[in-house]
């Protein structure tokens, strides 16, 4: 179960890890990273699915449908544009003497 | 079933484990394309895993609407053009902020209809005994609200709805749809009083209780608040507020994981968060502006006037003479802007840089970190051209070599390259860090007239001794540069 202070060292815990893991990244990702992350908490996702799946009146069932289907958009947009751009990154192919 | 419940969660754990590791090869442009795809495994995974709980209502609405959002979204995101993705992060980014919104307000509405808690307050995370705790809560009328639940819930509703009428703000901006700053007099007074307001909503709701009315206000006030705060932020600071909301939906998300009681929530939610925040600092820093500046002060209205004078004139070149001092030259580099975008005009250059290296010069790509409409954007304008990485530096590598190279190609780049930046305290642009150009033996701006650029603001460089000007729309000059190229050998 999640009590209070576990709940406080799990953002803690991720919090470090996300300034850790963006900390070393080179200024040529910083536009995909942005996308790329975006796209992460579009997780949120599956908690307008839980507050969906769990609305009882009319009221509460239209704005978990609304909450669903944005969610599913930060998803699927995030990646889809998130993917076209890393696609895109490629090194020199030929010169295996070039300076790198 | 009881193994169901278990499976899911170790689905939410392997989801949570591939964000952090795709994340993590993002970082590096030769692991980044598979780092999209680790996260893309993992959000799957946990989408599917939700399916599989086992108290859900409406399996049905739930699959409609997720069907209807991604094909949406994924529809729109193939098509659009690479100078827009700004834009699009934008608006991605703000259905996040409204999803988390939304999640907030069902909870928020249930509790209010019970007068009494609707998620179970001891163990949110049994998702098993849910219906069963809230059957019971719903008999008990007023059962003690979890304080820690309710604070988290209201604060990443509050976050959500700022992010969501933020980021489609500053998507019809980016989009073009809203050009002007809206200002006026005693605006930041009244933004603070919506903000108080909006405050004062949530601390009722956490102090007092639940009312429909209340909720409703606490909503619209966030909303409006959200708008008002990037109404008066100018296009060109765009990407740092883009990059803030960014943050901010990670922190909602993660809130509203809390109250879900959803640890992969929390976590991917956090974890954006902060990278986020780090994220918005590094930007804000390229473009010489602290975040607070950004938000609160107003571009181009402090610094007017003052400006210096600039003697001389600009001196034209022709295509084959511009051609003719590249071919021979023996280091080019290539400095592009937002402008050579526009023109689309990154095949050209690096058709004419391809030529240029087959010649035998060494050619590289100088790009500042704000190039393009956010940092990072001119490297995917110009790897969607086929500029291989390794040709591309940064400022920082790319400016103590400018005094040894022969000449550097100026296109569509304007405010970057300003050396006024450094020289005239009067002007806007004063303290930001520019590419040293100037440094270069000669320089060749492809520029469409004497005009000022998209700034409004005057660039010594245009004057300079060693400058020449070849006037053009970006893709004809550069189209001229590779024929002109090409009759040097005829």
């Amino acid at each position: 179960m999640l009590d209070g202070f576990l709940a406080l060292y799990i953002f803690m815990l991720a919090a470090f890890t996300g300034y850790e893991i963006i900390a070393r990244v080179p200024v040529i990702l910083h536009t995909p990273l942005m996308s790329g992350s975006n796209f992460v908490h579009g997780i949120v996702l599956v908690g307008a699915m839980i507050a969906l799946g769990h609305a009882t009146t009319p009221f509460e069932t239209a704005l978990g449908f609304v909450a669903v289907l944005l969610g599913a958009g930060n998803a699927a947009g995030g990646y889809v544009v998130t993917e076209r751009m890393l696609e895109m990154f490629k090194p020199s192919a030929k010169k295996p003497g070039g300076k790198p | 079933m009881s193994w169901v419940p278990t499976l899911v969660k170790a689905c939410y754990l392997l989801a949570a484990l591939l964000f952090i590791l795709g994340l993590k090869r993002m970082s590096s442009p030769r692991t980044a394309r598979g780092g999209i795809v680790w996260a893309g495994v993992g959000m799957l995974v946990a989408v599917l895993a939700t399916f599989a709980l086992p108290d859900m209502q409406h399996r049905g609405l739930i699959f409609a609407a997720v069907l209807i959002g991604v094909v949406v979204a994924w529809w729109t995101g193939r098509r659009v053009a690479m100078t827009a993705m700004p834009q699009m992060v934008a608006i991605y980014n703000g259905m996040g902020g409204g999803a988390a919104a939304a999640i907030g307000a069902v909870e928020l509405i249930a509790h209010a209809r019970h007068g009494a808690l609707a998620v179970p307050d001891t163990a949110p995370l049994k998702l098993e005994n849910w219906a069963a705790d809230a059957a019971r809560q719903a008999a008990e009328a007023v059962a003690p609200l979890p304080t820690a639940v309710l604070v988290l819930g209201v604060l990443g509703a509050l976050i959500g709805a700022v992010s969501f009428s933020g980021s489609m703000i500053a998507f019809a901006k980016l989009q073009g749809w809203m050009d002007k700053r809206f200002v006026f007099p005693g605006q930041r007074v009244i933004n603070l009083v919506v903000l108080v307001a909006a405050l004062a909503c949530a601390a009722a709701l956490i102090g007092n209780g639940l009312t429909l009315p209340l909720i409703g206000a606490f909503f619209l006030l966030a909303l409006a608040f959200g708008l008002m705060m990037t109404l008066p932020i100018g296009g060109a600071d765009m990407p740092v507020v883009i990059s803030l909301y960014n943050a901010f939906t990670g922190l909602a998300v993660a809130f509203e994981g809390y109250v879900l009681g959803n640890e992969a929530i929390i976590i991917a939610g956090m974890v954006v968060g902060a990278a986020g925040t780090l994220l918005t600092q590094l930007m804000a820093k390229a473009m010489n502006r602290s975040i607070s500046n950004v938000l609160f002060g107003s571009f181009g209205a402090a610094a007017s006037g003052t400006a210096q004078e600039i003697s001389g004139a600009q001196k034209p070149i022709d295509a084959a003479d511009a051609a003719v001092m590249m071919a021979y030259a023996e280091r080019v580099a290539i400095v592009p802007g937002y402008g050579m975008a526009v023109a689309q005009a990154q095949h050209k250059v690096w058709e004419f840089a391809k030529a240029l290296i087959d010649r035998g010069v060494k050619v590289k790509f100088a790009i500042h970190p704000v190039a393009g409409r956010m940092p990072g954007h001119m490297n995917v304008l110009l790897a969607e051209a086929g500029v291989p990485y390794d040709l591309i530096e940064d400022m920082d590598d790319i400016n103590a070599e400018f005094p040894n190279i022969d000449v550097a190609l100026v296109i569509g780049a304007n405010d970057v390259v300003n050396p006024m930046a450094k020289t005239d305290p009067g002007s806007p642009i004063y303290g930001m860090p520019i590419l040293d150009v100037a440094a270069c033996k000669h320089v060749i701006v492809i520029k469409r007239g004497k005009g000022r650029g998209f700034a409004g603001i005057e660039n010594a460089l245009f004057y300079a001794d060693n400058t020449r000007m070849l006037y053009g729309d970006g893709q004809a000059a550069a189209g001229q540069l590779v024929s002109a190229l090409k009759a040097i050998d005829d």
